[in-house]
């Protein structure tokens, strides 16, 4: 056999597998969604964007991805700082930190179903200490603000642990030296974490916002577990068009809007935060 | 030390030792704030249903396999499971057998396209994948295969793919090329040379992604909501049955989703970190 | 009996040429050492041999058999790595006895050349161990060990002590060599340390941007060196070098002096001179003595000449001082010449 055409016999699977399941069903959603049935159309996305829940669930997922990414950011550089710097119990620690990466959000939002529900251990807990004669329903229409902070708290529960693990291992990976380097030219901690962490880490925070805030745009089960309707977002009315109202075509044009808006921030994410050539550990 | 020398008090050790109790504090705050939740989960799960629906609740399960009891009772969440299970288990074969051969083409040869193929890859990682589940929905309908546990495992490799590729793209590279060379020139071709060095030293490795591809299996819920009707996963079953399943369903079923993941978060938790320091490149 | 012969091999990485028509032969028995700088080109030459590499251009001998279209491990070779490439999970036994395995040899047969070889590299008490128990020196010795059990017609050695520390390296120099002499292998040697070349080689490979500039016997490459490259790389410090100015007839001029050089020469040529060939003379070279390095045995003095750095080596007794005039005389028979335009030796 020629060895030349080894590595493409090797990576023929997955190229295939992607073509079939991955570029071609992209070229199914585009087509569904510009079209009627007789031709090139809009009508789908005039259709979608002229619903009521529209603007709102395109509100809601923006004003939950601006509240919980950088929360997450800080939290999960805070985290990794820490884990880095710990000598016992390091393991243990990262392994605590990181037990939600498994988590799926249907089950994290279940969890805090658990704390927010009406007989829940917030409520519980606030009858305990006297602050409340009886359970009050935090998760009701009447309450936005509250369905808005549970899913916010899940949402950072669930989903600061992936960023954790990026910026750990990005952390793993900048030699000691530059530290020790720092250290000697009389840079304080503050001052180390400004100019070395951060910009060394800078491949690595690229990842870590690209898919957080990529997973940010697609949250749905979150949000179905502690609002359900309450709070509308752009991914559960992907869902609601498809299956309770049986429209495949205003399904697949909120899908590519969720698309553009992903494609958008990892252009806008990426090109903050890209490394100049050369300036590579 | 002599007695003159004691007298004198650093005076950086008051602060430092401040900073020692903040930092302390920090770490087992929050640990606290992975960990509670999840024992809120546990308490209502091992609870009576009465217990689970009351208020105040306790903050000591009660030890009662009522709501478990009752949870394996309700018709057709076994099956769900059986079928969480399946989809898992054949995503997790399936990811790995087309996965592992691309991340060791990536790994060892320079070749032409090696970078539109990592392109792909990334591009993969950098879509909301779920919304492929619309279009594939209809594909599978015409092949006949919507609504089966290997219709939707597709759409899960799908998703575990990229990871799959990247994991072992770092486990090979991990591995020196000169050890396969040695091989080489004692006797083995390239396929004995596998199996002799590569294999032996990959497999702890390969397990731990052929486990992450499970568990991204075993907690999608969207894909798994939409291409399945009949044959329903756990975390679709649990989703459509969100507004209609009591509290306690909701919580036995949430802990049985989370269980399996913090097992398998445990058994990969090494290779986390080295996976997603190459990912990064 | 495993004469190699590489015929016309050349090697191109895309645009870049790796090896540039590369003819040797390798006698039977024989140790070659290929030196050269990193880069020149010496591990791919290696490798191809190895065939680890495909040359692009050119053939591989072995034996009297032509090679380069076969697999490493149908070519009668063993190679010891740089990095040792012990396997890490198998015990040092399975390591020595990996190849002899791979020929689906008896268990007895085994046994009784792995112990054999252990025995030879002095490691016979490791055989349960995993390489990560091991010191380098040690790993060293698994990887000549699980070479030499092959029992193989040629050996390739890559480097194979650059990552020891230099006690370590030059015990393990004489003990290789002692090893290889009584396994009358063919051996190949690769190295960037021209003093391993010296102390081990039959015969030297000196290569330089892909090609070999001479191949020869380590005291011939250090007495009579072939060209200007090897002059200025063998050698520690490496040869003086002055300009010479042609008079005609054989005589030139070299800082101020005149001497008879080859006489068919009637153009400038360049003058050298090994740092050790010099006596302090009143008719020699005045030198300006800048830095003096006491280095034990004798004495490195670099001193300003011609406007050019020249070093000498003296006696350790001898009192010098920066600042001082040293009076070098070159010893007549240890001069060399050398053709600009070509850089070649003139004889």
């Amino acid at each position: 056999m020629n060895p030349r055409l080894l590595p493409y016999i090797l990576i023929l699977p997955v190229t295939l597998f992607l073509c079939l399941f991955f570029l071609y069903p992209f070229v199914l959603v585009a087509q569904q969604a510009f079209s009627n049935g007789s031709g090139f159309t809009l009508t789908n996305f005039r259709d979608v964007t002229e619903h009521w829940k529209f603007p709102i669930s395109l509100k809601n997922t923006f004003l939950l991805a601006l509240a919980v990414v950088p929360i997450q950011l800080a939290l999960s550089l805070l985290m990794a700082t820490m884990v880095t710097k710990m000598k016992k119990g390091r393991d243990l620690i990262l392994y605590i930190w990181t037990i939600p990466l498994g988590i799926s959000d249907l089950a994290a939002g279940i969890i805090w179903l658990a704390i927010f529900e009406q007989s829940g251990f917030l409520n519980s807990m606030m009858g305990g200490l006297g602050l409340i004669d009886s359970p009050t329903n935090f998760l009701s229409y009447q309450s936005p603000v509250m369905v808005f902070v549970a899913i916010m708290l899940a949402e950072i529960w669930r989903a600061t642990a992936i960023m954790l693990v990026i910026l750990v291992a990005g952390i793993g990976l900048i030699p000691k030296e530059y530290y020790e380097a720092g250290e000697v030219f009389g840079a304080t901690p503050w001052q180390r974490f400004l100019k070395i962490t951060l910009p060394m880490l800078r491949p690595s925070l690229q990842t870590a916002l690209v898919l957080r805030v990529i997973l940010a745009f697609e949250v749905f089960a979150v949000v179905q577990a502690l609002g359900g309707t309450l709070f509308p977002v752009l991914m559960g009315e992907t869902y609601a068009y498809q299956f309770e109202l049986l429209n495949g075509g205003a399904a697949a044009a909120i899908a590519l809007i969720i698309l553009a808006i992903s494609i958008t921030f990892t252009l806008i994410i990426m090109r903050a935060l890209r490394v100049p050539k050369g300036a590579t550990i | 030390m002599t007695a003159a020398t004691t007298d004198v008090v650093d005076p950086g050790q008051d602060t430092r030792k401040a900073g020692r109790y903040v930092y302390i504090t920090a770490v087992v705050l929050l640990c606290a704030w992975v960990l509670v939740p999840l024992y809120f989960l546990l308490i209502n799960t091992l609870s009576s249903p009465e217990a689970v629906n009351s208020y105040p609740k306790s903050f000591i399960p009660e030890f009662d396999l009522g709501s478990l009891t009752f949870f394996a009772g309700f018709e057709g969440i076994l099956t769900a499971l059986k079928n969480s299970i399946l989809v898992a288990a054949l995503t997790m074969v399936m990811s790995i057998l087309i996965g592992a051969p691309a991340g060791y083409a990536l790994s060892r040869f320079e070749f032409r396209g090696k970078e539109l193929f990592r392109l792909l890859i990334l591009l993969t990682r950098a879509f909301p994948l779920p919304l492929l589940a619309l279009p594939l929905a209809v594909m599978f309908i015409r092949t006949g295969i919507d609504d089966t546990v290997f219709g939707l495992a597709l759409v899960h490799t799908t998703l575990a793919i990229p990871f799959a590729v990247l994991i072992t793209f770092s486990l090979f590279s991990g591995i020196p090329i000169e050890l396969e060379e040695a091989a080489w020139t004692l006797g083995c071709n390239r396929v004995t040379a596998f199996q002799k060095v590569i294999l032996p030293l990959v497999l702890p490795g390969i397990t731990a992604s052929a486990i992450f591809a499970f568990v991204i299996s075993w907690n999608e819920v969207f894909a798994a909501a939409v291409l399945t009707i009949e044959n329903r996963t756990l975390t679709a079953f649990l989703l459509q049955n969100l507004d209609t399943s009591p509290l306690h369903l909701k919580f036995a079923g949430g802990f049985i989703l989370v269980v399996p993941a913090l097992i398998f978060i445990f058994a990969v938790r090494k290779y986390l970190f080295a996976m997603w320091g190459i990912a990064n490149r | 009996m495993a004469v190699i012969e590489i015929k016309n091999v050349a090697k191109r990485f895309g645009d870049y040429q790796a090896l540039h028509d590369i003819n040797l032969t390798i006698e039977d028995q024989e140790f070659m050492v290929l030196l050269g700088a990193s880069g020149c080109g010496k591990s791919t030459l290696l490798r191809i041999i190895c065939g680890l590499e495909t040359a692009s251009e050119g053939e591989v001998w072995i034996g009297g058999k032509r090679v380069d279209h076969l697999q490493p491990k149908d070519r009668g070779i063993a190679m010891v790595f740089q990095n040792y490439a012990v396997f890490p999970h198998l015990t040092v036994f399975e390591n020595i006895g990996f190849g002899l395995r791979m020929q689906k040899m008896g268990n007895d047969e085994v046994k009784r050349r792995v112990e054999r070889t252990a025995g030879l590299m002095h490691i016979e008490q490791l055989l349960d161990r995993y390489s990560g128990e091991l010191s380098g020196g040690q790993r060293q010795r698994v990887a000549v060990a699980r070479a030499l059990a092959m029992e193989p017609d040629v050996i390739l050695m890559d480097e194979p002590l650059s990552n020891l520390d230099a006690l370590l390296r030059m015990e393990m120099r004489a003990e290789l060599k002692g090893v290889l002499a009584e396994s009358n292998t063919t051996a190949i040697y690769v190295t960037h340390d021209q003093v391993e070349a010296m102390s081990m080689a039959d015969r030297i490979s000196v290569m330089h941007e892909g090609k070999i500039v001479q191949a020869a016997s380590p005291i011939e490459v250090y007495r009579n060196p072939a060209a200007e490259f090897v002059a200025g790389f063998i050698g520690n410090p490496p040869m003086n070098f002055l300009e010479a100015t042609s008079h005609g007839g054989g005589k030139f001029s070299v800082a101020g002096h005149s001497f008879d050089g080859p006489d068919a020469a009637n153009s400038n040529l360049q003058f050298a001179i090994r740092p050790e060939d010099m006596t302090l003379s009143e008719d020699g070279f005045p030198a300006v003595a800048k830095v003096v390095e006491p280095l034990g045995a004798h004495l490195l003095v670099t001193c300003e000449l011609d406007g050019k750095l020249f070093r000498a080596i003296l006696d350790s007794e001898m009192q010098v001082k920066p600042g001082q005039t040293l009076k070098l005389a070159p010893m007549p028979d240890r001069i060399r010449w050398f053709d600009p335009s070509t850089t070649l030796a003139v004889a």
